[in-house]
């Protein structure tokens, strides 16, 4: 009730390729995220999915049914935006019945879903104040809330915590994982942030320059990556990827997480001098320069005594290294 | 030491200000208080304010009663408000096309509807009033209207096209989904947000209108459509001028000026302003 499904998806502005060539299957009841960095074509192409953009070729199918030429509004879908978006002019309630009105529901049934909705959101207390009188935190709840009461097909969301500071954003991230599993509605949802992707997917779909670059469940990419990229992109803090030819290794370069690395005093396979240090309490990153392998990132658990400018050692994991061809290709083990 | 810099500063550019505004509002408060002297009064000292003596309203009287003054008033009114409101619609329409759609000749077309603002329409006056004759609007208040209207546009395509990019895109594309058509979108989304710059465009359309006398004495001499300015005239003679009716009808003239400024002055600083801090 709520498949998605892209074939040969294409969209260019005048002769720049935005996207090209997506194919994409979502199932019903799936959440899955795409992730890239900025200019990667994401948000285009949820907008596309949404209708908002043109699809230059390829066919954008909703429960089996090509939606190229279908309005936004029939397409049965609904989508939070970063910005909120909520009519200024309308309050909270006016605001979550919009699209249920222009449908043209009776009154009585708008405003039992829009009662269902702020009850499940918290949004009780709210539903005559104007978005101006509201948290930022409680505005997004608004916006989700108008996304939920139209019981879509999709649920698009489109980067909807960048708005919102640290502690918030991670509440949200939550809410709207609690959401799903009560939903259980097809969630398709555009982020920049790896941690937001990890923590909510099903699956991920990792693009960069209008391409998918990996599909694939969060601990696939992250035990599994295809190229480098994806590699590089999935897992926080960020792979390491040092000289392989300089350790002896096939390929041009050898990848392999922080913490996957032994750090030691005396002796390892790497030499190098501490260049910075973080402790988190829980954790404890270790910056080291040596060459000719740039900078490395160690990830401790616990804490762990260093300063700048010690020697120290680190060790990869082999069993637990990615090598990388010059294409940025993974080699086969 | 810093507070006193600032005090001043303040009074300094207060004083400025003050100066300014006295300046800028000593004509029109001379033209209020001789409108209410006689006409020895105004001649033997026209600086004075008026006293026991020399207070004496026959100006008004003579404008009341001598005059059609309430129907230059009315068709004053009318030609106005009507410009204003067809200036302001379509060109707000224009400007959301402009800001909203991607075409072929976006920025041609935008560039061709406010050229308008650096030629002067007085140029055009002979082809104007040929055109009407021809149209058969010669005396009506449309013939008016139309003119105001043309002339107005590109100034608020110009501006409002610009306060158009700023409507949010996603706010726009949720109206998209929840299903509002463009002209709901258009009405109750993007022009309640580009109000202030409304107002400003409004203000800056109405004072030149209401103020014509050339189109009114052009296309719409007739008694009927007379407006106020090309009314006030008959008191301004080629030998004789009549100065207690002629500072009378300005004074009227003023108000209804002052009573829309006023409705839009809220919204005008704002718009004047907004961008500037943000």
């Amino acid at each position: 009730m709520g498949n998605l499904s892209l074939t040969k998806v294409c969209k260019s502005f005048g002769p720049v390729d935005v996207i090209r060539d997506v194919d994409l299957e979502v199932k019903d009841g799936e959440f899955c995220v795409f992730v890239g960095p900025s200019g990667c074509g994401k948000s285009t192409l949820l907008r596309m999915i949404a209708g908002l953009e043109e699809i230059t070729s390829g066919d954008v199918c909703i429960d089996g049914a090509v939606v190229n030429n279908v309005p936004p509004s029939k397409r049965e879908i609904a989508m939070v935006f970063q910005s909120y978006a909520l009519y200024p002019h309308l309050n909270v309630r006016d605001n979550m019945g919009l699209g249920l009105k222009q449908a043209g529901q009776p009154r009585a049934e708008i405003a039992e879903k829009v009662d269902r909705a702020a009850k499940m959101l918290d949004l009780e207390k709210y539903l005559t104040r104007r978005p101006g009188e509201l948290s930022g935190g409680q505005r997004q709840r608004v916006a989700i809330g108008r996304a939920i009461v139209r019981k879509p097909k999709l649920f698009l969301f489109d980067e909807p915590l960048s708005n919102l500071d640290a502690a918030l954003r991670v509440q949200t991230r939550i809410e709207i994982a609690n959401l799903h599993r009560e939903l259980g509605a097809t969630m398709i949802y555009v982020t920049h942030d790896q941690v937001e992707a990890m923590t909510l997917a099903d699956r991920i779909v990792v693009l960069r320059d209008g391409r998918i670059e990996q599909v694939g469940a969060p601990m696939e990419l992250y035990h599994n990556p295809a190229n480098e990229f994806v590699a590089g992109f999935i897992g926080s803090p960020k792979m390491n990827f040092l000289n392989a030819s300089a350790l002896g290794q096939p390929g041009k370069s050898l990848g392999i997480r922080p913490e996957h690395l032994m750090l030691s005093r005396d002796s390892g396979l790497i030499e190098g001098r501490v260049s910075h240090v973080e402790h988190l309490g829980g954790e404890t990153l270790i910056y080291l320069r040596a060459d000719p392998h740039g900078l490395i990132t160690v990830r401790l658990f616990g804490e762990h005594a260093a300063s700048v400018d010690d020697r120290a050692f680190v060790t990869p994991d082999m069993a637990r290294a990615f090598h990388f061809g010059d294409d940025g290709l993974r080699l086969a083990a | 030491m810093s507070a006193r810099a600032n005090i001043m500063r303040s009074s300094a550019a207060h004083a400025i200000l003050i100066a300014y505004t006295i300046l800028a509002l000593y004509p029109v408060f001379l033209i209020v208080i001789n409108s209410m002297k006689s006409r020895r009064a105004i001649f033997n000292d026209p600086l004075a304010l008026p006293t026991r003596e020399t207070f004496d309203l026959v100006g008004f009287h003579t404008v009341l009663e001598q005059g059609n003054f309430l129907l230059y008033f009315q068709n004053s009114l009318i030609v106005t408000v009507a410009s204003l409101f067809f200036a302001l619609l379509f060109g707000a329409m224009a400007a959301f096309a402009l800001a909203e759609y991607r075409f072929r000749g976006n920025l041609l077309m935008g560039l061709y509807l406010a050229l308008g603002i650096m030629i002067p329409i007085r140029l055009g006056t002979v082809a104007i009033l040929e055109m009407m004759v021809a149209a058969n609007l010669v005396n009506t208040h449309w013939a008016l209207i139309l003119v105001y209207t043309a002339n107005g546009l590109p100034l608020a395509v110009f501006i409002l096209s610009e306060f158009m990019r700023q409507v949010s895109d996603d706010l726009k594309n949720a109206a998209r989904i929840d299903g509002l058509s463009e002209y709901r979108i258009f009405f109750t989304i993007a022009l309640p947000l580009v109000r202030p710059a409304l107002a400003t465009v409004a203000v800056f359309t109405m004072i030149p209108i209401w103020n014509d006398l050339w189109f009114p004495l052009i296309l719409a001499p007739g008694e009927s459509t007379k407006t106020l300015t090309l009314g006030s005239q008959i008191f301004l003679g080629q030998y004789v001028t009549n100065w207690n009716a002629v500072l009378a009808a300005l004074t009227l003239a003023i108000l209804p000026v002052v009573v829309l400024y006023l409705i839009f002055s809220r919204q005008l600083i704002r718009g004047i302003t907004r961008g500037a801090v943000k």
